[in-house]
């Protein structure tokens, strides 16, 4: 009574990481711990909107958590080895109040990101590495993140608990890991966290309801890393990356779900509280310390953020901070991006020059982005009928649905000659 | 990434096949079916019928026409797909090869379009 279901879902997402932490740190068995805090976040979703939160939401889940344990554990066990098995599993204070050291912030804090770096253990692929990811740190139910990348649930399971199977084989333990690894594992969580993002943020008028979590989930957790490390310029980079991003989300489709581009946004449909945040973001970070690539794209997003019209862009300093990520992490998207840019600046022939040099790039070739940006390129230097030709290559090879639309839409709008 | 894994069939190679051999392909298709459920894989799959069952639907003027046989008359048919949901391109060629079609007629893998889009 009185309590929204999203209040509860809120609550228990919050408190999963915390849970898992303290049940992993008393029992030592992530794979197992990990099904049952599971269980224990679906037991309270569905008691808890009709019954009321408990007292201690923290306390109750791991006294069930932990319930789910030794059941487990005891009709996993045969028989004879039962009751030493299952005295070995209990631990003193026997589950029912929560230990001295479940209170205190800071240990529960310190467990998210020791969580996120064994969900984003280096044996699991990208996708997997989400997967796991929101469902031990995010809370999510394994049925949520099925919908959320339109799969079978069963098949979602299946990938989880394969994902836990490896971690545990490659004997990964629920601890920190010691520099220089941290460093590696860290960038390898904000990798994964910027995919849970793109995965919500890309999604279009029909797939919004299934996907829009996933991009309130990534920014979640990415905030959750930031005020643990908020000295790590690259973790608020990324954060002010993701804010900057989600506030142009409102204007990135049009009534039919087509897509906008950003230079034919209504960017008055832009988020400017979300702005302010980036920005704020942005100016408190870029001065300290080294400058990594989550910095630079948010100093990107935080440029075209600053213009008030398309037309008021300042695209020299894009093309600087492009030039800069191009050399701290070069990528064909960045590439791509950069020829963009330097065509806002010396014109569309010195971006079409320079798209021509790249035909024979291995990671470019082919690659129905580049037919776009030469397509786009083409238009602004007049040229209709490559123009055209280029749109409609490029809509042939795109695998995105909205995307398609949109390249049919612009070659259509050239004409048919 | 998803894929789409249509299983083309032409039915005088599949009569052309003894006993054994046509209780290998059923067989096959047992085996492949439980692989890429247990690898997180499997999305879907479905056998389809006999072409001469189809109905082939058109809608003129309004008025809805419904003809016997199939949309395009070839040798070649769909007989069935499994959708999989997978790491790569590699990966899904890597699949098809695994199903027992392959080795009587061919495997077509197309990827599946996504709803989701960049701002280009």
């Amino acid at each position: 009574m009185g309590i929204e279901h999203t209040d509860v879902e809120d609550l228990l997402r919050d408190a999963a990481p915390q849970v898992l932490g303290t049940l992993v740190r008393r029992y030592g068995t992530f794979d197992e711990c990990e099904d049952a805090v599971q269980e224990a976040l679906l037991a309270a979703s569905v008691q808890w909107p009709a019954g009321g939160v408990p007292d201690n939401p923290r306390a109750w889940l791991v006294t069930v958590a932990g319930r789910r344990l030794v059941d487990q554990a005891r009709s996993d066990i045969s028989r004879r080895h039962r009751e030493e098995a299952v005295a070995a599993m209990t631990p003193v204070d026997h589950l029912v109040a929560p230990a001295p050291d479940d209170d205190p912030r800071a240990a529960d804090r310190d467990d998210t990101l020791t969580l996120l770096m064994l969900c984003c253990h280096p044996s699991l692929s990208p996708p997997t590495q989400a997967a796991l990811t929101l469902r031990a740190v995010g809370g999510l139910t394994t049925a949520e993140i099925a919908r959320a990348y339109f799969v079978p649930e069963a098949t979602m399971a299946q990938r989880i608990s394969r994902a836990k199977q490896s971690i545990k084989r490659a004997g990964s333990r629920f601890e920190m890991p010691a520099e220089p690894e941290l460093t590696d594992r860290l960038r390898v969580v904000l990798q994964v966290l910027y995919l849970i993002f793109n995965e919500g943020y890309t999604a279009s008028s029909g797939t919004v309801l299934a996907r829009a979590d996933l991009t309130r989930e990534a920014i979640r957790l990415t905030r959750a890393v930031h005020e643990l490390r908020p000295d790590d310029g690259e973790v608020a980079g990324l954060l002010a990356l993701m804010i900057l991003t989600e506030a142009r989300r409102a204007a990135r489709t049009g009534p039919d779900g087509e897509l906008v581009p950003l230079t034919e946004q209504d960017r008055t449909r832009w988020d400017a509280d979300a702005i302010r945040a980036g920005l704020a973001l942005v100016a408190a970070t870029l001065p300290h310390g080294p400058v990594g690539p989550y910095q630079v794209q948010a100093a990107i997003a935080a440029v075209h953020a600053e213009a008030p019209r398309a037309a008021d862009t300042d695209w020299p300093q894009i093309l600087s901070l492009y030039d800069l990520l191009s050399v701290l992490a070069p990528n064909p998207m960045v590439t791509l991006n950069r020829v963009v840019a330097l065509a806002m600046v010396h014109g569309p022939r010195a971006g079409l020059d320079l798209l021509a040099s790249l035909d024979t790039d291995p990671q470019l070739a082919g690659h129905h982005r580049v037919d776009a940006v030469r397509a786009h390129l083409l238009e602004m230097a007049g040229d209709r009928g490559a123009a055209r030709m280029a749109y409609q290559q490029a809509a042939r090879k795109t695998t995105s649905v909205p995307e398609q639309r949109y390249l049919s839409a612009r070659a259509a709008r050239l004409g048919t000659t | 990434m998803k894929y789409l894994l249509m299983i083309y069939m032409n039915e005088d190679v599949f009569e052309a096949l003894s006993q054994d051999e046509r209780n290998a392909v059923f067989a096959g298709h047992d085996a492949f079916a439980p692989k890429i459920r247990e690898s997180g894989e499997f999305i879907g799959t479905a056998a389809l019928t006999n072409p001469t069952q189809s109905k082939t639907v058109r809608v003129r003027d309004g008025v809805t026409s419904a003809t016997d046989g199939p949309y395009i008359e070839t040798k070649e048919y769909l007989a069935g797909y499994y959708a999989v949901d997978c790491d790569s391109m590699d990966r899904a060629i890597e699949l098809a090869a695994m199903i027992p079609d392959a080795a009587l007629t061919a495997i077509e893998v197309r990827p599946v379009m996504d709803e989701s889009g960049l701002e280009l």
